[in-house]
């Protein structure tokens, strides 16, 4: 029998085994365990992931919040710091080894758990099925395992806070030879090996995920849902499960060979070292910076899987709330395409001043001033849908409005950035700290706001609060540019990242008060963040009910389930899908779902 | 077939099936070996990269030339590597024996031919085993490496730690095929794909397995030939 004669014969292939015949009510039974704990809903395991990386964002922000109490008062002593840090805090003043746990683990926390894991995790879980029409995920179990692989990484991440010797403090880019050996640090110790165990799960969680995504995005579209009539969220969170499952193998094996070099006694990464009071290391032939391409090739797509989900999702919400179709729907396709293509292209940026041959960086430096093109695409798409349209200020829309204007920001500063000559001058200073994290941090956590205030609805059948909502943007859009456009003129003036108290510094004393001021914007906005946090666990409970199918007035197929859809996600068949996703304001209508035939009388779009 | 191919053509992309005609679960195997191959195309380009950087290195000729039983001092350089992938290759011959009975749905071929490739796999790692414990006897670990370079000069750890790595990274892809196999086999004879219809697992399986020959080809062709 042949392949197709197969897939064909046995329709319970190409749908998925198990799920093909649950058109409604739960036939199985759910207990609380497998409803809440080890569900297989994809919709229940993308909240899973978003309450995890909220978890996380806490953590991660937190600990921001105490280094910053560091930056801004170097000289003061905060006895209570003592009482919940311990040793890490002697005499109310923050060790400089817990300053440098603190800044990696923040690192490493927000970009891999809470916006990878925590962003693509939840809303390609939630809506690659709800928005192409499928009951599920291609395997469910698969992506039951992704959310429990990730659940494994936190706990051996949290547990290596509680170790004697310290998390890992070397950076979150864990270069060797400060990651490689014991002897280099405290948090060199014990700390890095469970940090490497976490992010080796951590990959595997991401892998298993990844597949998913695209497998589900190429295999399990809706009849009539052809790849150019689904949603711009679907095509970046399938760009970004692709750039993940081609990115995150590469760093897995530099980890392997970082492993080895810790515990075997290779060199793959050492040679010629010396370390005060251990002497001359026997170490050599291996290359440092050989880690660091290893590290970047992954680096660099990882900034783009953080990005990409925050750009799809920004499309389809301007879009909804502007009534008008997304402009260039083609255009962001592309656009999204060449930014996954350049992503692989353009890894050594990261390493201009490392002694990278200057021809070669020259070519790094075209490639990543290439990428300016496709994103220029995307922010012109966003400006003009939004131009003349009927814009609804919703919390979520302002979110998303908020993401362009960061996105326009931040990504300025990258065409700096990506000058080697600049470079050399900029690298390693607070315009780093300010260009990454506005480009990356911060607008996709707007992106990720966005995306919850958009489809809280279509997750917990309640709105969240609106009032709260606004005070949450405003105060965070305007506390985001408070804390990272001074950090421009500290970098530009020459300050260094990592440093643990710049008033020592001569040519950084000038900052004392600057940096003052950013610590206690950081702690507002932080303070605003609970206010979210608190927004969403109490509307869970107690939120305005939603009582339409279809609140926002969307086109897209999840607003075509019921208000709380079961696992399965629709009662009865899977609609069919007849156009794109963006009819909006069409022939006078105001908007056609997809699910509506062409009618004979319709124009072209 | 070509007639109704061509009818569907236009609509392949258009939802509501497959547009390459497979289940989901090959087309994760396809995706899952794209990952796995940038795995270990990273591992050996951090091989050349290092051993490009490096003055001199050890021959090949004169690190593999031992053979199981034979005499002390016999010369017979990459003669026992070139039987043991020989072996493997064997091995993936009969694993398209399986997955092509499975087509036919003839049960007893599968079970033949499945037989035969965890034999083939087995002895794989057999001689990796007999090679590993060989050179260990000689001195030659990770962070230790007892073979001059080439030209007599003393050579780095880093040829041993490589090798010893990559080639046990690809000795654990191919226990995991054996692992993989003998559950496709017990599956066989337990008649799960008799009821599904269709032998669709043992493709699956069979991709892996060919793919790990193939890397093999490319640890084989960096380790024992340049």
């Amino acid at each position: 029998m042949s392949n197709e004669a197969v897939v064909h014969a046995h329709g319970a292939v190409t749908t998925h085994e198990g799920h093909g015949d649950h058109h409604h009510e739960h036939h199985h039974h759910e207990t609380f365990i497998t409803k809440y704990v080890f569900s297989q809903d994809h919709k229940m395991i993308a909240k899973q992931f978003l309450i995890t990386g909220m978890v996380w964002a806490v953590l991660g922000g937190l600990m921001s919040v105490l280094f910053r109490l560091q930056l801004g008062y170097p000289d003061a002593t905060f006895p209570w710091l003592e009482d919940i840090l311990g040793k890490w805090a002697k005499g109310g003043r923050i060790t400089p080894e817990a300053y440098y746990a603190l800044v990696t683990t923040h690192g490493t926390v927000l970009v891999f758990f809470v916006l990878t894991a925590g962003l693509s995790g939840t809303f390609a879980n939630f809506l690659i099925p709800l928005q192409v029409g499928a009951r599920d995920m291609a395997s469910p179990f698969m992506n039951m395992l992704s959310y429990w692989f990730f659940f494994a990484a936190s706990i051996v991440m949290l547990s290596s806070m509680f170790v004697e010797t310290g998390p890992f403090s070397g950076g979150w880019t864990a270069y060797p030879p400060l990651s490689a050996l014991g002897d280099a640090s405290p948090g060199s110790k014990i700390g890095m090996d469970m940090w490497l165990i976490s992010m080796a799960l951590f990959v595997v969680s991401s892998l298993l995920g990844g597949l998913n995504y695209i497998a589900t995005v190429l295999n399990m579209r809706t009849k009539g849902m052809s790849m150019t009539r689904m949603p711009l969220t679907i095509w970046a969170l399938f760009f970004t499960a692709v750039l993940g499952v081609l990115s995150f193998p590469v760093l897995f094996s530099g980890f392997i060979l970082l492993i080895f070099d810790r515990n075997f006694g290779t060199s793959f990464y050492l040679s010629d070292i010396f370390i005060n009071g251990v002497g001359a290391l026997p170490n050599e032939g291996g290359s440092a910076i050989l880690y660091q391409h290893l590290f970047w090739f992954l680096g660099h797509p990882e900034v783009y899987i953080i990005l990409l989900p925050a750009m799809g999702m920004v499309s389809e919400i301007l879009s909804v709330n502007s009534r008008k179709p997304i402009f260039g729907y083609m255009a962001m396709i592309g656009s999204l395409f060449a930014i996954a293509i350049l992503a692989f292209l353009v890894w050594a940026h990261h390493m201009f001043v490392t002694g990278l041959n200057p021809f070669l960086g020259s070519i790094f430096v075209l490639l990543t001033l290439l990428i300016a093109v496709p994103s220029a695409i995307k922010v012109f798409n966003w400006l003009t849908t939004l131009w003349r349209g009927n814009i609804r200020f919703t919390p979520g829309m302002m979110f998303a409005i908020g993401f362009v204007s960061l996105f326009i920001s931040g990504g300025l500063t990258g065409i700096w950035l990506g000058n080697s000559a600049l470079d050399i001058h900029l690298h390693d200073t607070y315009f780093v700290i300010a260009h990454f994290h506005i480009v990356m941090g911060v607008a996709s956590m707007f992106g990720m706001f966005a995306g919850i205030y958009h489809w809280f609805p279509k997750m917990y059948g309640r709105y969240l609060n609106n009032t709260m909502g606004y005070i949450h943007f405003w105060v965070t859009i305007a506390g985001a540019y408070l804390i990272f456009w001074p950090m421009h003129y500290e970098g530009l003036a020459g300050m260094p990242r990592r440093y643990y108290d710049y008033s020592i510094w001569e040519s950084f004393k000038q900052f004392a008060e600057l940096n003052r001021f950013i610590s206690t914007v950081a702690m507002i906005v932080f303070a605003v963040q609970l206010l979210f946090l608190f927004n969403f666990f109490y509307s869970i409970f107690k939120g305005r009910k939603v009582t339409t199918l279809n609140p926002w007035g969307a086109t897209t197929l999840e607003w075509t389930t019921p208000i709380k859809p079961g696992h399965g996600n629709w009662v009865g068949e899977i609609p069919e899908v007849h156009r794109w996703a963006y009819d909006y304001g069409k022939d006078g209508k105001e908007f056609i779902a997809q699910t509506t035939p062409v009618g004979a009388d319709e124009s072209h779009h | 077939m070509a007639t109704t191919t061509t009818a569907t053509t236009t609509k392949l992309w258009g939802g509501g099936k497959s547009p390459f005609n497979v289940e989901y679960g090959k087309l994760m195997m396809w995706y899952f070996l794209m990952s796995d191959a940038f795995t270990f195309g990273a591992f050996l380009i951090s091989y050349g990269t290092i051993r490009f950087s490096t003055n001199g290195w050890p021959d090949p000729n004169e690190v593999f030339k031992s053979f199981p039983f034979a005499p002390e001092g016999m010369n017979a350089p990459l003669v026992f590597v070139s039987i043991m992938t020989f072996i493997l290759i064997i091995s993936s011959v009969t694993m398209v024996l399986a997955v092509h009975a499975g087509h036919n749905m003839d049960k007893k071929g599968v079970v033949k031919n499945l037989i035969w490739t965890i034999i083939g796999g087995l002895a794989f790692l057999g001689c990796q085993a007999w090679e590993w414990t060989h050179l260990h006897h000689e001195g030659a670990w990770w962070g230790s490496n007892p073979f001059l370079n080439a030209d007599g000069t003393a050579s780095s750890t880093n040829f041993t730690n490589y090798f010893f790595t990559i080639t046990g990274f690809h000795g654990f892809h191919v226990f995991s095929g054996v692992i993989i196999n003998i559950v496709m086999l017990i599956m066989t004879l337990m008649d799960k794909f008799e009821q599904r219809g269709h032998y669709l697992m043992i493709e699956k399986a069979g991709l892996y397995w060919h793919f790990v020959d193939l890397v093999w080809v490319f640890v084989f062709t960096c380790f024992y030939l340049v």
